[in-house]
């Protein structure tokens, strides 16, 4: 094989569409939803977006806009700085994350018919061995994606699915988060939903595990996905650069998948 | 279904432009100006030296020419000595809403003023005999914001709602569409249906965010009158995109939604929560007059029915700042100052821009300030009498009203009382 012959092949396989790209990604509106916390504390900022000129007297030759967001609206990636149990580690922010892993494989276990059922649900050991079953053992540097198609949920309202004692959207338990990172090194966890522990996250021990442990680890989180149904379990591979930011804890950022299609 | 207070518009026909009563006012008759501001008390120029009461306003005392003229509450009891009732005017204002009535009234107090008569006022029969008709001599603001008399029976105590005066003066919600921007709070459901209480056709009420707190604009969905309409005065587009809907059909905008955090300038780092105000007390308001004002303006004269007002929430904290909330204060006073130039712009086409200055409201900011707090149904109340009345600043509350009486005396002595705490 001469050298360069693996990224023709990959290129070819991108023009002939034996390689899929998919995007997994949300758009970036004014009307998506981001975290919601006590009003009291911080808040992230949504989505908001003011023209500055239109082909109009502000600028007759151009259409162009400002934008403002929190490093976490929309689909977004969270840099292992994101939490408190992350702060020390090193390269722990989107400007210094090793830029090799931001494409990965993935692997995509499918928890939607348990999360139609309990909007509480929370992804178990026993979900993760059974998928390894079917599958095969999730490798090393590999991101884990909870399928739940929460995604498909398009009024922000049944995104969100608040009641009285807070928040009911699916994420994974804490014996999860803790087989992922310890037994197979996974590079991350991915969700559709707002954040990547579940709604109901906070009263789990530790609270939010998956940020405090999987950020803990130095590992990544990708949340507010869309489209993990047009993956295969595993075989997938992610493209998830985020902004440059400087010392930024995160980012909003285009999730692409390459997916070999079936032939 | 009622039927609609005015009727419908026919949609061939030219969409009537105003024409404004006389705008010309001297500095000194300003001084009516700022007591019909704020509330049809009747308030005359009195001389230090002689007592004498003036009208029309004056530099110098028309009985004895001492300078010395103080602006006092008056009586506003007097006797109508005549009625004339104009049938012809060369001037469009009232050649389009001729006949006219006006009357010579002479004020228990002294002096002779020509007021307006409202439809209820029985001319004289015989002038000083015993069949005497007694007035009240009201101060009201016109469709130019100019202080006019208005005279109406002693014994009515509220203007007749139907009565031409009262529709040339006041901005009543009776039959009119109305846009109240925030349905969620307290406040905003109060004004909601203190609204629908005194008649308003249609209240088209916003929300944001509507995973949040969804019950409480799932409250106003059923109510008969009402319609919830998606509104997020931080989202430009949103704004736009309703404007768009609505703009040309609102008569009366509320602007009520607001931020309010306790936060002084210590007590919390970075701008987030400051920011987070200004961007809905100030931009927020800047956003919704750019959507809704061309349209307001565009509809002052269209026809019986016509746009007549636009409100602002503002605080009396706007006047001088409350240190313990003095980003929240800083917000206001950015938005009270856009109110003025959201008037001057107003003014001209005849549309009445009202500035409510609220103390501290009962509500779940407001949790630690001590009483007494105005409660979100008492606001609701002044802010529909205000309008009704066509009043221009309302500070509804004891609190309010004593701030206001302390700014007006001494706006420094109110800036050091403020440094000691408290209210």
């Amino acid at each position: 094989m001469t050298s360069g012959s693996l990224l023709q092949a990959l290129a070819q396989a991108l023009q002939t569409r034996t390689i899929r790209v998919i995007d997994l990604t949300q758009t970036l509106s004014p009307d998506f939803p981001t975290i919601s916390l006590p009003p009291e504390l911080g808040q992230a900022w949504p989505f908001r977006i003011e023209e500055i000129s239109h082909y109009d007297e502000r600028g007759p030759g151009q259409y162009w806009n400002n934008f403002s967001c929190s490093e976490h609206t929309g689909t977004h990636l969270d840099a292992p700085a994101h939490w408190i149990s992350g702060r020390h580690l090193p390269h722990n922010t989107v400007d210094t994350l090793d830029v090799q892993q931001l494409l990965a494989p993935a692997c995509v276990i499918d928890c939607s018919a348990a999360a139609a059922k309990d909007p509480d649900y929370l992804l178990s050991v026993e979900d993760i061995l059974a998928f390894e079953s079917k599958h095969g053992r999730i490798p090393a540097g590999a991101w884990l994606l909870m399928r739940t198609d929460w995604s498909k949920r398009s009024d922000a309202v049944a995104y969100q699915n608040f009641d009285e004692t807070g928040q009911h959207t699916p994420g994974p338990g804490t014996d999860a988060v803790r087989f992922l990172v310890e037994e197979r090194d996974v590079l991350g966890f991915g969700s559709e939903v707002i954040g990547t522990d579940a709604g109901q996250g906070y009263h789990l021990k530790p609270p939010y595990p998956c940020h405090s442990l999987m950020h803990g680890a130095g590992k990544l989180g990708l949340q507010c996905l869309t489209n993990l149904d047009l993956l295969p379990p595993t075989g997938a591979l992610i493209l998830t650069p985020p902004l440059k930011i400087l010392k930024g804890s995160g980012s909003p950022l285009r999730v692409l998948a390459l997916v070999e299609t079936q032939r | 279904m009622t039927p609609p207070v005015f009727p419908r518009k026919n949609p061939v026909l030219r969409t009537q432009r105003m024409n404004l009563p006389p705008m010309g006012r001297g500095r000194v008759a300003h001084g009516l100006t700022r007591a019909a501001a704020v509330g049809d008390h009747l308030e005359l120029q009195v001389c230090e030296e002689c007592g004498a009461v003036q009208y029309p306003p004056r530099d110098a005392c028309g009985t004895c020419l001492s300078p010395e003229l103080d602006w006092r509450k008056q009586s506003p009891c007097g006797e109508l000595l005549s009625v004339a009732t104009l049938h012809h005017s060369n001037h469009l204002y009232f050649r389009e809403r001729l006949p006219w009535r006006i009357g010579v009234v002479r004020l228990d107090t002294g002096p002779t003023v020509i007021a307006f008569l409202t439809e209820s006022v029985v001319p004289p029969r015989a002038a000083g005999g015993a069949e005497r008709t007694r007035v009240q001599v009201l101060l009201r603001l016109d469709r130019a914001g100019q202080a006019v008399l208005v005279a109406q029976p002693i014994e009515e105590l509220n203007m007749n709602l139907k009565d031409k005066l009262q529709m040339e003066t006041g901005c009543s919600p009776r039959g009119r569409k109305i846009l109240v921007t925030d349905g969620k709070t307290a406040v905003g459901q109060a004004i909601v249906h203190a609204l629908l209480d005194a008649g308003a056709d249609t209240v088209w009420v916003g929300f944001s965010e509507p995973w949040k707190r969804g019950e409480e604009i799932a409250r106003l969905r059923d109510v008969p009158g009402v319609e919830a309409v998606a509104l997020d005065l931080t989202d430009a587009r949103s704004v736009a995109a309703l404007g768009g809907e609505l703009g040309g059909k609102v008569d009366i905008v509320v602007s009520n939604a607001e931020v309010h955090r306790t936060e002084s300038i210590s007590s919390r780092p970075g701008t987030d929560s400051a920011r987070a105000e200004m961007e809905v007390n100030y931009f927020g308001l800047l956003r919704l007059a750019q959507a809704f004002g061309p349209a307001l303006k565009g509809r002052a004269a269209d026809g019986p029915g016509h746009a007549v007002a636009w409100v602002n929430l503002l605080s009396v904290f706007a006047l001088s700042n409350l240190p313990s909330q003095g980003t929240f204060s800083a917000s206001k006073a950015a938005a009270w100052s856009l109110s003025q130039g959201l008037r001057a712009e107003m003014l001209p086409h005849g549309i009445r821009v009202l500035n409510v200055f609220p103390g501290p409201i009962d509500d779940e900011w407001n949790q630690n300030v001590p009483p007494p707090k105005l409660s979100a149904g008492a606001l609701a109340g002044a802010m529909v009498r205000a309008l009704t009345d066509g009043v221009e600043d309302l500070y509804p509350g004891e609190v309010a009203q004593e701030w206001f009486a302390r700014w007006k005396d001494n706006h420094k002595a109110l800036e050091r009382e403020l440094v000691a705490g408290g209210l």
